[in-house]
């Protein structure tokens, strides 16, 4: 069976959610391989291996962080090289859709950029994606060279799978274009306890109805008692209330829950594009005529700031 | 010193108008209306405030790929201040994916001549996002990508870049691709004497033959990728709609409740 190729997204050696993800749609095209750099990159093998890779092709190097983007790249084109595989793999990160297309190019193939599903095809792997504002599906291949394709979050359930995991290192040579952009610093994000908004089964969203940043603390009330991400329309964002981190929509991050609740947003197309694909939509806004509630499993018109803290008591009283 | 900044733009169709798909599977530009791609008006904006912070002197040229209506995109740049256009359009261009828009861009932008590239985070239609790598990628010089904050002194480019786990503050030599988010600052808006001014300044045409690239480089049939379908996604069934009455939260609590989400 061949092989195929997985980027592994990892911090300091804790793999990431989308990678675990990856590695289950890998197996319906190949036997994945996976690739690890950086820092603490050994130490994802054991994650790794219980959920499906056969091989741990591992580099660990200062380039990795001190660098932008091309030391990947490098590393990318070095286990294409050693394992000719069926296709390349990429969580669908900023960085990992600039990874797959510097990749891409030099391999002289196409790049599918956020697919959010994968299966083998007579003619290589077919790529769903979900384009114009969730409105079309398309399905698509690369026709030319080694198959890159980026996946979205939360596009496979994570499966356990386990596969022999055997660790290799990998042989880098870094080109002269590796050091092109430094990384002068790094200030990691202060971590808010809440899951990753891309990555979280349920996102509540506050947008202009919220009305201020102090009221926001209403939006991440409902969010802890339910476990879930919190997200902000752009209109909420470019306010200043909430960080541009957060902000889901077309032009900030595009999430695909299996709730999403939005607070006081009217689902202008920007937003909509964000979070269309969401399993199951609510919607809580004053406005009976918003836009966001053509869209919605359950929508409430009424005052989100009644509305709210009176779901977030009743889904505490629920869980005891 | 003289600074050559070409910004690169794209002329989209309106993301609020209804998209379709052409027979052919490529974007149906004759049903919506087009315009500048509103995450290119940020790039224009930064190229701007580069040239009017810069004791040097800066020109700053827009740059399209596109059918004859993008001369539109290049128009509103040029009434926001940009001195000069280009615009690369050929019959033969049709359906070419983002390889091959990144190999026209490369030998456009070197013909050109250039010390900064300056892109948009992503265009609205397509928004794959990757075209700024790509191109650099292509012209063999450093990306710094995705800034919400760029500046340029003394040869050397620097910005922000907000990622998902940390702030990065980035720092590369001229010659440098750099793409800026929607967080750089709000695009100003033409003024009368800016649009005025606009309709005199130049816009050059270039097509294929200009560039030296041959018409199996480009296109849909030599694309990288293949469309095999588009559906449009089935309309969502009409949910369920109640107005607060004093209950609203308890009845959505049930609603989630049956979903088994709580």
């Amino acid at each position: 069976m061949a092989e195929v190729l997985v980027y592994v997204d990892h911090v300091d050696g804790a793999v990431r959610k989308p990678t675990l993800e990856l590695l289950t749609l890998a197996r319906r095209v190949g036997e994945p391989v996976a690739v690890a750099l950086g820092g603490g990159a050994g130490d994802t093998a054991a994650t790794l291996a219980e959920h499906g890779a056969v091989k741990v092709l591992t580099h660990e190097a200062a380039e990795y962080a001190d660098y932008l983007v091309v030391p990947k790249v490098d590393a990318l084109q070095a286990a294409v090289a050693a394992v000719s595989p069926a296709a390349v793999l990429v969580p669908s990160s900023a960085e990992g859709k600039e990874i797959a297309a510097r990749l891409a190019l030099r391999l002289g193939s196409g790049v599918i950029t956020d697919a959010v599903d994968l299966e083998a095809g007579d003619e290589g792997p077919v790529a769903t994606q979900s384009v114009f504002a969730a409105a079309f599906t398309t399905k698509s291949r690369v026709s030319k060279g080694t198959p890159v394709i980026t996946v979205k979050p939360n596009s496979a359930a994570v499966e356990a799978a386990p596969a022999a995991g055997a660790v290799e290192a990998l042989s880098v040579t870094f080109s002269a274009a590796a050091t092109g952009t430094k990384v002068t610093s790094r200030t990691p994000r202060e971590s808010t306890g809440r899951p990753e908004l891309t990555e979280a089964a349920i996102v509540v969203s506050g947008g202009r109805g919220v009305n201020g940043a102090e009221n926001f603390a209403i939006i991440e009330a409902l969010a802890d008692s339910l476990g879930a991400a919190v997200g902000a329309s752009r209109a909420a964002v470019d306010a200043g209330w909430y960080p541009h981190t957060n902000q889901v929509g077309q032009t900030g991050k595009s999430v695909s829950p299996q709730l999403y609740i939005a607070s006081g947003i009217s689902g202008a197309i920007q937003h909509r594009a964000g979070m269309q694909t969401s399993k199951t939509i609510v919607a809580i806004n004053k406005d009976a005529e918003a836009p966001i509630f053509e869209l919605v499993d359950y929508g409430v018109v009424g005052d989100l700031f009644d509305v709210v803290p009176q779901l977030t008591e009743e889904v505490k009283t629920r869980k005891g | 010193m003289s600074l050559r900044i070409v910004v690169t733009v794209k002329y989209v169709p309106d993301a609020t108008g209804d998209r379709h798909f052409a027979d052919d599977l490529t974007v149906d530009r004759d049903d919506v209306d087009g315009l500048l791609s509103e995450l290119d008006e940020y790039a224009v904006e930064q190229a701007l405030q580069i040239s009017e912070n810069s004791d040097d002197d800066v020109e700053v040229t827009v740059l399209t790929v596109g059918p004859v209506d993008a001369k539109d995109a290049l128009r509103k740049a040029l009434s926001m201040g940009a001195d000069k256009a280009i615009h690369v359009e050929d019959d033969d261009l049709h359906g070419t994916d983002a390889i091959g828009t990144s190999l026209v861009l490369a030998k456009a932008v070197e013909k050109a001549g250039y010390d900064l590239v300056v892109s948009g985070m992503a265009s609205t239609d397509g928004t794959m996002g990757v075209v700024p790598a790509l191109l650099a990628e292509r012209l063999g010089v450093p990306q710094v990508t995705l800034l919400s904050e760029v500046s340029v002194e003394g040869g050397v480019v620097k910005g922000r870049r907000d990622g998902d786990s940390a702030t990065e503050q980035l720092e590369a030599s001229l010659p440098a691709v750099v793409s800026v988010t929607d967080q750089s600052g709000e695009a100003r808006y033409p003024s009368f004497k800016g649009i005025m001014a606009a309709k005199k300044k130049p816009v050059q045409s270039w097509d294929l033959s200009d560039l030296d690239i041959d018409e199996d480089e480009v296109g849909l049939e030599n694309a990288y990728t293949v469309v095999e379908s588009a559906t449009e996604r089935p309309a969502r069934t009409a949910g369920t709609i109640v107005k607060d009455e004093g209950e609203g939260g308890k009845q959505l609590a049930e609603f989630l409740a049956g979903q088994k989400f709580i």
